[in-house]
């Protein structure tokens, strides 16, 4: 077989539909190559980056997805980017696992509720279910409110009010917590970090 | 971390502490085994980097170290202090780099003292140091006085000199368990790490972070890496491996009680303006060539933010609106929220990926915590020991929990773009992948819209002081729905006046004329487009990392200004010349620093008298081997977990950290913390490479590689108890208990302190009362919860948790 390195198979693959690779160039026959491929379960498949939703080394993946007859989107694959500085395409079983992950009957389907003292769960509409808490922190907020503390001191505050969490939502949405948080005046801000 | 993954392949020596890569970061750890592998690396005359493991517990880390010592754990200080103590009586410190760019010589005030495990300025009353107590001699000019002799008694070289003396090998061995000849071994190892032309980097994660003295013990591996000269340096550094996909990104954007975005302090109250938040937020500056770069433009940060969060609204005549930024009463962080919350004080909780259950402390007391609020928001993609808290944890009776529950599904990572910051640093964009399944919810949507309905209901009905959920900006296409590049562009902030992104936070104004809602972020999103998701990878080296060092400037964006190694002006030496040449970070080429970004003024030359020392972010210009940041002492001391077995070698009459916040006693709730009389064995925490946290008990793959907890026993502990491999075992300590089977095996052991010969055993945190095991088995589930043991105590300066020192009996279920 040809002796081929990364950078000359980097080099055909860009070289377009204009070159024809031959058996005594890549060291198979590229033609039969061809065939077997279209039949590859990724084949015709849409590329996405991401990155694990894991640990914080940060794996780059490539999932693959195709759009069904009907608009839906089937996730096909995921496996490592060989293109990262960071994983060079490497997975642990967790981010090898991630299919599972994204794809999971045993999610949450809707907003439930649970009221005082119940033994059960309700389904509630977003709405509802968005008007309730809304409700509660307004008049959490107004209860446990401290403008001035004790001590004479402008604190502007909301006591009774904590939100914590985040290491696994994106950054854009985190910093949005903390403007949203620190708006309505909570000082009970924390995170995985702590812990 | 200062440096990145893939830099650790530069290291001549890789230092593991409080870590397990090979398990828990496993494809990071491939670096760790490059260098290993490469000829070019380690101590001597090369022949492969060499890997020193210190842990608990032998892992598969340990399997590929080059020496592992089994170390008691929480004992790390006596260790470094150890490797110091050799590493200043042997002379193997980087002089040059010692005398230049740390506080070794800076003079310390006469005031300073210690003696018999206590620092000056303690008041026994308050259980607390004064605020003033460490400070250094200052002259006339307000600067500190040095002596670059470092002969001065009361220089910081001679101060630390006399403190870690007394840490000699047969104290370390007392101590930590560490025979002295395994330490002698891994000191001449490490020592040879001071010489300019090798360098060793510490990788650490949470073994080191949980513990009541986890801010020391790290202090004491950076203060090993300063006298080393290995700060700022390709293949040296302090790494700490974070455990989350994003959780750097949310610590960069501060959803932390004591920050706001970019590390900026959070206001407390007494602060009326600006001005008094600066004079107690910002540095001074301390010598006449430190640039003092935090501090000296503290104030353009802290505008820029209030300018991104109130727009319009804050103005120069307003004080930006700092009035509106909530100043808390006192430490407001994890485990004062349930200590809050079990004296009846927190009403309402939202939870977001995060499930308190499982996390703990005293997971007991924390679920008295949930039972007390009156509204708990759960927002996750999967239920949780939280969120189902109520009819699964042991003893709860539902009838008489009045906590209204709300749970919000809501959308996974491949359902949003965004991006995630890792450890490293680098923010990495990824793509929206599949639409969201079912009716979930994307996190920053859900928090939109109740934040609308609030301010409609102030709106209508009026409250108490609405003017800053009123003026909050909001200016996106649509409120409801924030795009996620609108919010990056908001992160990164702009220029008012031209309406242009940012390029570089040395632009950012203090005048209002500039926004930012994280000044470390300003770079990530320039005019020229979304930094964050370049890809200029491993493809094409020669074009992608010029340099050969493993930078990848192109590939994603590294904060601050794109930078991957930080400090790295300490990489070179007086002249500007790398320190090691084969690995050079920056070099100065005559007129401007090459290599990475520099962390420095681009075209400052280092002939310039003026020139700035490197450590350009705090007062002093130099790393702080003595620094009276911390609370709890200017220098690491080795104090003992709450729960010991032993009493504290150096100073009994001193057991633990003086610092430490008591919170049971505080509130007038009893004690909970054991002795050896009921609880003989010293238990630890950890994770294992097929579950993470709490999530992977919802993945059947991983659930079907590890599907049942258990507890790592020793073979001699097992035999002495009439264990066996397998049978079901009864974990109890003062605050809980755990029924898990017993996994007999002799990666763990026993420590020897001085003649007590004390077990230890490890506890992998990852089951609970929820998931595919939990289904199957709902009653033991009930006891599968590892923090139901862990103590309701933390460190003294971060107020993380004890997770890893801890005492239990076991005994046969």
């Amino acid at each position: 077989m040809a002796k081929v390195t990364r950078g000359d198979f980097f080099k055909f693959a860009g070289a377009g539909a204009g070159v024809l690779l031959t058996t005594s160039e890549l060291g198979f026959d590229v033609a039969k190559a061809t065939e077997i491929k279209k039949q590859l379960r990724i084949a015709g498949a849409t590329e996405a980056h991401s990155v694990c939703p894991y640990c914080a080394v940060g794996c780059s993946m490539i999932a693959y997805t195709r759009q069904n007859a009907d608009g839906s989107v089937k996730l096909l694959q995921i496996e490592g980017d060989p293109d990262s500085p960071i994983n060079e395409g490497r997975l642990c079983p967790k981010g090898a696992t991630s299919m599972q992950l994204a794809i999971s009957s045993r999610r949450v389907e809707s907003p439930l509720y649970r009221a005082a003292g119940a033994t059960e769960w309700q389904k509630i509409s977003w709405n509802d279910i968005l008007d309730k808490i809304a409700r509660h922190v307004k008049d959490s907020r107004d209860r446990t409110f401290v403008a001035v503390d004790k001590k004479g001191n402008l604190v502007n505050r909301t006591d009774g009010i904590s939100f914590a969490g985040g290491a696994a939502f994106s950054s854009e949405e985190g910093y949005f917590a903390t403007k949203v948080m620190r708006g309505l005046g909570l000082t009970h801000l924390e995170q995985q970090a702590r812990v | 971390m200062t440096n990145h993954w893939r830099d650790i392949k530069n290291a001549d020596v890789i230092f593991i502490a409080g870590a397990n890569p090979a398990e828990a970061h496993p494809v990071g750890f491939q670096w760790f085994m490059r260098a290993k592998l490469d000829p070019a690396r380690g101590p001597g005359k090369g022949g492969g980097a060499k890997i020193i493991h210190v842990d608990p517990r032998f892992s598969r880390t340990s399997a590929v170290a080059d020496q592992y010592l089994r170390i008691r754990t929480g004992t790390d200080v006596a260790l470094f202090g150890g490797l110091m103590n050799y590493v200043i009586q042997n002379n193997k410190f980087h002089d040059e780099y010692v005398r230049n760019y740390t506080n070794a010589t800076f003079i310390v005030n006469e005031k300073y003292g210690f003696s018999d495990g206590l620092f000056n300025g303690y008041d026994p009353k308050k259980r607390s140091y004064g605020a003033t107590a460490w400070n250094y001699e200052l002259g006339a000019d307000g600067f500190a006085q040095r002596d670059m002799s470092m002969q001065h008694p009361r220089c910081v070289f001679q101060l630390m000199k006399a403190h870690y003396a007394r840490y000699t090998p047969q104290m370390v061995e007392t101590i930590t368990g560490i025979p002295q000849e395994d330490f002698q071994k891994i000191a001449e190892v490490v020592g040879e790490m001071g010489r300019p032309d090798k360098v060793m980097t510490i990788v650490y994660a949470v073994g080191w972070t949980q513990h009541t003295t986890g801010v020391q013990i790290i202090r004491s591996g950076a203060l090993l890496q300063l006298l080393l000269g290995n700060m700022g340096r390709p293949g040296g550094g302090m790494n700490a491996e974070r455990g989350h996909a994003n959780i750097q990104g949310n610590t960069d954007h501060a959803i932390s009680w004591d920050i706001l975005p970019g590390y900026l302090k959070v206001p407390m109250p007494g602060q009326k303006n600006i001005d008094d938040y600066l004079k107690a937020s910002a540095a001074k500056k301390l010598d006449p060539n430190s640039w003092n770069f935090f501090g000296t433009n503290y104030k353009k940060f802290l505008v820029s933010l209030l300018k991104a969060w109130y727009g319009d609204k804050a103005t120069k005549d307003n004080e930006f609106v700092f009035a509106y930024l909530p100043k808390p009463d006192g430490n407001s962080s994890w485990m004062t929220i349930w200590d809050q919350a079990i004296q009846g004080k927190m009403e309402g909780v939202f939870l977001s990926g995060m499930t308190a259950t499982s996390i703990g402390p005293d997971t007991n007391q924390v679920l008295q915590g949930l039972s007390n609020l009156k509204w708990l928001v759960v927002m996750d993609a999967f239920p949780t020991t939280t969120s189902e808290f109520w009819h699964t944890a042991a003893d709860m009776d539902p009838a008489k929990i009045q906590t209204e529950v709300f749970m919000l599904p809501t959308t996974h990572w491949i359902e949003k773009p965004g991006s995630f910051t890792n450890s490293g640093r680098w923010c990495q964009w990824k793509d929206q992948v599949l639409p969201p399944q079912g009716e979930s919810m994307h996190d920053h949507w859900i928090t939109a819209e109740i934040f609308q309905r609030v301010k409609a209901l102030y709106q209508k009905e009026g409250g108490k002081f609405p003017d800053p959920v009123m003026n909050l900006t909001m200016d996106y296409k649509d409120p409801l729905k924030p795009d996620f590049d609108e919010l990056a562009r908001e992160i990164n902030g702009k220029d008012l006046k031209t309406g242009k992104q940012m390029v570089t936070f040395a632009k950012l104004a203090d005048d209002g004329s500039t926004t930012s809602g994280d000044w470390i972020y300003v770079g990530s999103y320039t005019p020229k487009g979304n930094m964050m998701k370049r890809r200029m990878g491993i493809s094409d080296p020669a074009k992608n990392d010029p340099t050969g060092m493993g930078f990848y400037p192109q590939w994603s964006w590294s904060w601050p200004l794109n930078r991957r190694i930080i400090y790295n002006r300490a990489s070179a030496d007086l002249n500007g010349n790398p320190w090691d040449p084969k690995r050079p970070g920056i070099k100065w080429n005559g007129t401007k620093w090459v290599g990475d970004v520099p962390d420095y003024p681009p075209a400052m030359s280092p002939h310039d008298p003026k020139a700035w020392l490197p450590f350009i972010m705090n007062g002093e210009g130099t790393g702080r081997l003595f620094s009276n940041a911390c609370v709890d002492g200017p220098l690491p001391e080795h104090y003992e977990p709450m729960e010991s077995p032993v009493q504290n070698a150096l100073h009994p009459s001193v057991q633990n950290d003086p610092v430490v916040y008591l919170y049971d006693k505080k509130a007038g709730r009893a004690d909970r913390f054991g002795t050896t009389a009921d609880f003989p064995i010293i238990a630890t925490t950890y994770r294992l490479t097929e579950h993470e946290h709490y999530l992977t008990q919802q993945v059947p793959l991983l659930v079907a590689l590890q599907p049942e907890p258990f507890v790592e026993m020793p073979p001699g502990l097992a035999q002495e108890k009439g264990i066996k491999n397998g049978d079901l075992v009864t974990v109890k300590s003062k605050r809980g208990q755990m029924i898990v089977r017993a996994l007999v095996t002799n990666r763990v052991g026993q420590v020897s302190m001085g003649g007590t010969k004390v077990w230890q055993v490890g506890i992998p945190i990852h089951w609970g009362t929820v998931g595919i095991q939990a289904e199957k088995n709902p009653d033991r589930a009930k006891y599968w919860l590892a923090n139901a043991l862990t103590p309701f105590i933390g460190d003294a300066n971060s107020r993380t948790p004890e997770f890893k020192s801890f005492l239990v009996s076991i005994d046969k279920a």
